[in-house]
């Protein structure tokens, strides 16, 4: 764990690097007094020398500090380049000067600890403060976020792509087969987004519980979880409230469509994406923290998904069609997963997370990425070559340009959780493109289909 | 009413960061650098809940003292100053009492604006307190000579 704490020596190493140094000291009259000098530091030696600043007192009977600071003005923006450090110790007087002994060490410096971890690391000293406050007034304080921002983070609402890729293709893929029910298509699509809110919440609810959040000091907007429970945002018991309210909502309309479009295929398929969900974090299995979450996923927002929502529209008639375009959205939803956790493998091995970034290294790893994405793009190209999905859905090669730059953007950034950020939005975009070029395949299969019945579309 | 002389007021107005410090339990000297936001008799500070443990000092030891000593952080100016007071922490309202000052910080970090609409990344961020310092005395070092006696000054007129 980085401390900002620091070695007496380290920090009058770094107190060296500063072009002068402020003096800061407690008056006769008990305020604290800072006035600007220029130090000449010998780390070895643990002193800093200097002579004291003119028609100031400066005590020798009690502890002194010397504090460098540096920023660098960035007009229209503020600044940048933040680091201090100070280090105290008390002074004894050698002639004119005083030379100051260090004894402790502390401070920050943006490039070796990145604000966002600083301030992640730093969330406890927010709890005790608000600990405080509360006692103090004697009802609670908490922070706060707006509903919607709230509602937005704790569930994680942006990922939803995750779902809306698969049912909508599923359903886009009934309909080029004849088979389509908007009433179906719509209870499909927002039961399908319930569960995976249910599961985005639940997930927050296990990794807090088994101190994976916790642990995580280097979340970034993709990975580390909405951390609402961690902030004191949402307190435990209303995340898991919510978790299994999405999860009965989820299953309620799961009923609905059962009783309107009841199948073997469809109750086959619901039961295991609800097993599958909730033995993603949960215990027994916890299948995340055995290295099989990858699988999960796929498993989940692939053919789960996506089959599902078809045989809502069939009635329960299965083709081969629906089952082989969902491989390539498996893969690469399951990538944005294998991706997410790479930045957090630190916290996730201390939590006993064994995922695949835990458990091989930066090479294995990212040669696992690249087999994959590889993997999700040969079933698509065999795929049509075989005659089972339609020629236009090649279109979803196009988004290989974006899965190359996930690429070559994972070994640079292997180590730099915020540098990782922006190869994690890209490989998130990789499968939402890749979906949406698949949609749009299906639509122009449905327009020829409707307007040109004799073009060939697939080769036979 | 201006409490400060004024080329010490000049500086408060043109400092990107000062050094804010505070008194510890155990008597020692603890500096922090922050942003002094000034509105013309006193001088104001935020701090996140995150880094609040100078808000704990200053609910001990009220006694402070605010210098602005880097030349880059006011544009150049030579001139030094440090000035010693008494702080309040406001802490009413975390979530957006703060937020009156924004004005006078935006001026010197415009970024913080557009920070603030991105509240949801960072949340405990932006629970903050603010710290208002009642000057009490001001040091000026002119060039920032700080080897000569300093002009002192009274803060008077800032109740």
């Amino acid at each position: 764990m980085r401390r900002l704490s620091l070695d007496p020596v380290r920090g009058l190493e770094k107190l060296a690097r500063y072009p002068f140094h402020v003096l800061s000291w407690v008056d006769a009259g008990g305020y604290p007094m800072s006035v600007a000098i220029g130090a000449s530091i010998s780390p070895g030696a643990r002193t800093a020398t200097f002579v004291p600043p003119a028609g100031l007192p400066v005590p020798t009977d009690r502890e002194i500090s010397l504090t460098g600071s540096h920023i660098r003005p960035q007009p229209g923006y503020g600044y940048d380049e933040r680091r201090h450090v100070t280090a105290w110790g008390r002074a004894v007087r050698q002639g004119e000067a005083l030379v100051l002994t260090a004894t402790s060490a502390w401070g920050w410096d943006e490039q070796e600890l990145p604000f966002f971890e600083y301030s992640e690391r730093s969330v406890g000293q927010s709890r005790r403060y608000f600990d405080a406050l509360s006692a103090e007034r004697g009802t609670p304080v908490k922070p706060r976020l707006s509903p919607g921002w709230l509602i937005l983070r704790a569930t994680r609402l942006p990922f939803l792509s995750a779902t809306i890729v698969p049912v909508v293709l599923g359903i886009a893929i009934a309909a080029a087969h004849g088979a389509f029910d908007l009433v179906t298509a719509v209870l499909t699509l927002i039961g399908a987004s319930f569960a995976q809110l249910g599961l985005n919440v639940a997930n927050d609810v296990f990794d807090s519980m088994q101190g994976a959040d916790e642990a995580n000091v280097t979340p970034t907007r993709y990975s580390g979880g909405s951390r609402v429970i961690q902030y004191g945002l949402v307190t435990f018991r209303r995340m898991a409230a919510t978790a299994a309210t999405f999860y009965v909502a989820a299953a309620a309309i799961g009923l609905v469509l059962l009783a309107l479009r009841g199948s073997f295929a469809l109750l086959t398929i619901g039961v295991v994406g609800f097993v599958i969900s909730l033995a993603y974090t949960a215990p027994p299995l916890k299948l995340v923290y055995r290295g099989l979450g990858e699988i999960a996923v796929a498993v989940g927002f692939g053919p789960l998904m996506l089959v599902g929502a078809y045989v809502v529209q069939t009635g329960g008639a299965l083709s081969w069609e629906p089952v082989v375009a969902s491989i390539p959205i498996a893969l690469l939803v399951a990538l944005i997963l294998y991706v997410n956790e790479i930045p957090d493998r630190r916290g996730d091995e201390h939590a006993g997370k064994r995922t695949l970034p835990v458990r091989f290294g930066r090479d294995a790893v990212i040669l696992g990425y690249d087999l994959t994405v590889v993997a999700a793009y040969a079933a698509l190209v065999i795929g049509v070559a075989l005659g089972v999905l339609p020629i236009p859905t090649l279109l979803a090669l196009l988004t290989i340009p974006l899965a190359y730059r996930v690429h070559a953007g994972l070994r640079p950034n292997y180590d730099n959780p915020y540098g990782l950020m922006a190869v994690m939005a890209v490989n998130i975009q990789v499968h939402l493109f890749a979906g949406v070029l698949l949609l749009a395949a299906y639509l122009i299969v449905l327009v020829v289909g409707a307007l040109a019945p004799g073009v060939p579309l697939f080769i036979r | 009413m201006s409490a400060l002389p004024e080329p010490v007021e000049e500086l408060l107005e043109a400092a990107l960061v000062a050094e804010l410090t505070v008194v510890r339990a155990d008597g020692r000297p603890v500096t922090y650098p922050l942003i002094p936001l000034y509105d013309g008799e006193r001088i104001y500070m935020t701090s996140s809940v995150l880094f609040s443990r100078k808000l704990e000092h200053i609910r001990g030891n009220s006694r402070v003292a605010v210098s602005i000593t880097d030349p880059v952080a006011v544009g150049g100016r030579k001139d030094r100053a440090t000035i010693q007071g008494d702080a309040r922490v406001i802490d009413e309202d975390p979530h957006g009492g703060w937020e009156r000052l924004l004005p006078i910080w935006e001026r010197k970090e415009p970024a913080i604006v557009a920070f603030l609409k991105q509240r949801v990344a960072l949340p405990l961020f932006f629970e903050r307190a603010l710290i208002e310092v009642t000057p009490r005395r001001a040091f000026l070092w002119p060039n920032g000579l700080t080897g000569a006696a300093p002009r002192v000054s009274n803060a008077e007129g800032v109740r």
